[in-house]
C-alpha cells in the first residue's frame, strides 16, 4: 500500500486539463439529476441541524427548555455563557486547552519539519531506516500505551502537568507531521540550496530563510490537522492530569456535566465554547483541511 | 547535506518521538508479561495475566460482551459508510459547482471532538426535554418517544448511528477523490456501447474504488477498535445500563485506574497488548485480502 500526498481533493487527483473528450460532444450529466441534488441537501440539513440545535439551544434558559422543546431563543439569553464560564470554570479549561495544543503543535511543528529536511535531502542507509521509524508511528494505536505513558511521565514528576501532556502530543504528532513534510521537501529543486551554498550561507542559514518558508503550504496543513485531534483528545488529560484547574475542555467537560447536570442551558453553553475554537479554524483553513484529510489516502 | 548537519536536524524529533512513543509502545507490551502489586513489578508471569482475561471475572464475561459491541460498531459503521457515504459521493460527482461546499457542510461533525458530540446527543435524546422526542410527538409518533439511551435495547444503535452520522462526510471525501481519478473517457465508452448508469457503475466504476473501499475500511477497523471517547460521553466509564455499551476502551480504562485489584496493571496491559494485536492483525488481514481483490479484478 503506498501512500500519496494529495494537496487538494477534487482538483489535484483528477488529471486537469484533459477534461474526458465526449464523444457526442456533451457535459457528464451529474447521476441523480433533481431528486439527487435535493437529496444531498436534504442530507447537509441532516448532518447540521443538531450542531445548529446546540448554539439555538445555549441561548435558552433551562426553564425555556423544559417547556418548549421546539422553540427559538428569542430573546436570546446569554446567562448560560456567564455560568459555564466563571462558575463552571469554562474559562480556565479554555486557556488550559489552548495552552497546551498551540504549545504541542508549534514544537512537533518545529522537531518534524527539521527532520523532514534532512530525510529529503539525504540518501544515506541510516536515514531511510530513521524514515521508515517515523513513519511506522502513523500505524501506532498510541492510546493503549497510556499506563507506560503514565509512568514514564510520573518517574520525570509530569503527571498532573500541562507541560507533560503537550510533550506526549508533540511527540504523538511527529509521524503525521514528518510524512507531510517529506513528501513537500522533496518536491523542492535542489538547485535551491546549492545558489543558496554559492552565496554562503550555511546549512542551518539555508533551512531558516530559503526551505522553510518555501514549505508553508505543508506546514500550515500540518499545523491545522494536527491542531484539531489534540484539542479534542479526551484519554490523556482524563489519565494524565489529576487537579480541576488543570483540565484541557474535554475533561473538564466530563466534570460540568458531573455537576450542572440540571442547568441544561449551561450544559450546550459549555459545548458550544469547547467546539468554537474548530469552527474558527475551519472558517480560515477549509482548505488545509480537507488537504491533511486525504493525506495518507492509498491510491 | 552532510551526514553530520542531517543527524543533527533529526535528532530532536527522533528523541522527543523515541522517549514519549516508542518507548511507552514497546515497554506496554512487556508489562502484560509480569506480574504486578500495585505499581511494582514483580517476577515474570508469562501468559498468566491473557489466562486470567478469559478465566476471571468480571474480564470473562465483560471481555466478549465489550469485544462483539466493538465489531458491531465497526458492522454498523461500515453498511452506513459504503451505502450513505458512497451513495453521496457518487451524487457529488460532476457536481462542480456544490460539490465543494456540500463536501465542507458534512465535515463540520466530525471535526467536533467525540466527547462534545455524545454529551450533545445525550441531551437531545433526553426523555425529559430533548428535541428528538418533543419532535415525534409532535407530528404523532409518540410511541416512538422512548428513552433512547436508557433502554439497553437501543443504546447501542444510538452509539453507531451517532457515530455514522459524525463520519459520514469522511469516506464521501476520500470516495469523492477516488471517484475524481477515474478517467471519464471509461463511462462515457460504456455508455456509448449501451449501458445504463448502473451498470457503468457496477462494471466500470466500482472495481476502480476498491482501494478507496479498502483504505476506508481499514481506518474504519482501527477507529472501532479503539472507540472510547464517544461511548464514554453517552453511557459513561462502565457502558450505560447493564454495560449495554461497554467497549473495549472502556474495559480497559476500568481495568487499569478504577479496579481495586493489586494486579491491575498486568491484566490491563494483557487486554491492551491483545486489542493492539486485534487492530494490528486486523489491518494485516484486511490489506492483503484487499491486494489480492485488486489483482482478481485487474487479472
Amino acid at each position: 500500500m503506498t501512500t500519496t500526498l494529495a494537496p487538494s481533493t477534487d482538483r489535484a487527483s483528477r488529471p486537469t486539463g484533459i477534461p474526458g473528450p465526449s464523444p457526442r460532444g456533451r457535459k457528464p450529466r451529474p447521476v441523480g439529476g433533481l431528486v439527487g441534488s435535493v437529496a444531498l441537501w436534504a442530507y447537509a440539513v441532516g448532518a447540521l441541524v443538531p450542531l445548529v440545535l446546540m448554539v439555538l439551544n445555549s441561548f435558552r434558559t433551562t426553564a425555556d427548555l423544559y417547556n418548549k422543546p421546539l422553540s427559538m431563543p428569542w430573546p436570546p439569553s446569554v446567562d448560560s455563557y456567564k455560568v459555564a464560564w466563571t462558575e463552571g470554570h469554562f474559562g480556565d479549561y479554555f486557556l488550559n486547552s489552548l495552552l497546551v495544543t498551540v504549545g504541542a503543535v508549534a514544537l512537533s511543528t518545529a522537531v518534524s519539519t527539521m527532520a523532514a529536511y534532512a530525510l529529503a535531502r539525504t540518501r544515506s542507509r541510516i536515514f531511510s531506516v530513521l524514515e521508515s521509524v517515523f513513519v511506522s508511528g502513523l500505524m501506532l494505536p498510541i492510546h493503549l500505551a497510556i499506563l507506560p505513558v503514565f509512568y514514564l511521565l510520573d518517574g520525570m514528576r509530569l503527571v498532573d502537568s500541562r507541560f507533560g501532556l503537550m510533550l506526549v502530543y508533540a511527540a504523538a504528532g511527529v509521524p503525521f507531521s514528518v510524512f507531510v513534510l517529506t513528501t513537500f521537501f522533496r518536491q523542492l529543486p535542489p538547485e535551491l540550496e546549492e545558489a543558496a551554498t554559492i552565496d554562503g550561507a550555511n546549512t542551518w542559514q539555508t533551512f531558516v530563510r530559503i526551505m522553510v518558508p518555501l514549505v508553508r503550504p505543508a506546514v500550515a496543513t500540518v499545523v491545522v490537522f494536527r491542531f484539531v485531534p489534540i484539542w479534542n483528545d479526551f484519554l490523556f488529560p482524563l489519565v494524565l492530569l489529576r487537579s480541576r484547574e488543570k483540565y484541557t475542555v474535554p475533561v473538564g467537560l466530563t466534570s460540568f456535566f458531573g455537576e450542572y447536570s440540571t442547568n441544561w442551558s449551561a450544559l450546550f453553553a459549555g459545548l458550544v465554547i469547547a467546539t468554537v475554537p474548530l469552527i474558527l479554524l475551519f472558517l480560515v483553513a477549509t482548505r488545509q483541511i480537507v488537504a491533511g484529510l486525504t493525506a495518507g489516502m492509498s491510491k | 547535506m552532510t551526514r553530520r548537519s542531517g543527524l543533527f536536524f533529526v535528532a530532536p524529533a527522533l528523541i522527543l518521538f523515541g522517549i514519549f512513543v516508542l518507548y511507552p509502545m514497546a515497554s506496554a507490551l512487556s508489562y502484560a508479561f509480569f506480574s504486578w502489586q500495585g505499581t511494582a513489578r514483580g517476577g515474570f508471569a508469562g501468559l498468566d495475566n491473557f489466562h486470567a482475561l478469559f478465566t476471571q471475572e468480571p474480564f470473562r464475561s465483560q471481555l466478549p460482551r465489550a469485544f462483539g459491541h466493538n465489531l458491531a460498531f465497526f458492522a454498523g459503521t461500515m453498511v452506513v459508510q459504503n451505502t450513505l457515504g458512497l451513495g453521496i459521493a457518487v451524487l457529488l460527482h460532476r457536481r462542480p459547482r456544490t460539490r465543494r461546499a456540500l463536501q465542507t457542510l458534512y465535515a463540520m461533525p466530525y471535526l467536533v471532538s467525540p466527547i462534545v458530540i455524545g454529551y450533545l446527543w445525550t441531551l437531545l435524546l433526553s426523555p425529559t426535554f430533548g428535541p428528538v422526542n418533543a419532535l415525534l410527538r409532535q407530528v404523532g409518533l409518540g410511541s416512538l418517544a422512548v428513552p433512547w439511551l436508557g433502554d439497553p435495547g437501543t443504546a447501542l444503535w444510538v452509539v453507531i448511528l451517532v457515530s455514522a452520522w459524525q463520519w459520514v462526510g469522511f469516506p464521501v471525501l476520500l470516495y469523492g477523490a477516488a471517484l475524481g481519478g477515474v478517467p471519464e473517457e471509461l463511462s462515457e465508452a460504456a455508455r456509448v456501447d449501451g449501458a445504463s448508469h448502473w451498470q457503468t457503475f457496477r462494471s466500470i466504476v466500482f472495481p476502480l474504488l476498491v482501494p478507496a473501499i479498502g483504505t476506508v475500511s481499514v481506518l474504519t477497523f482501527i477507529f472501532a477498535m479503539e472507540a472510547f471517547a464517544l461511548p464514554y460521553a453517552l453511557g459513561g466509564s462502565t457502558g450505560n445500563h447493564d454495560g449495554a455499551t461497554d467497549f473495549m476502551s472502556l474495559l480497559f480504562y476500568r481495568t487499569a485506574f478504577e479496579n481495586g485489584s493489586t494486579n491491575a496493571i498486568g491484566v490491563s496491559s494483557a487486554m491492551a497488548t491483545l486489542l493492539f494485536a486485534v487492530i494490528f492483525g486486523g489491518a494485516v488481514i484486511a490489506t492483503r485480502v484487499l491486494r489480492r481483490t485488486e489483482e482478481r479484478i485487474a487479472g
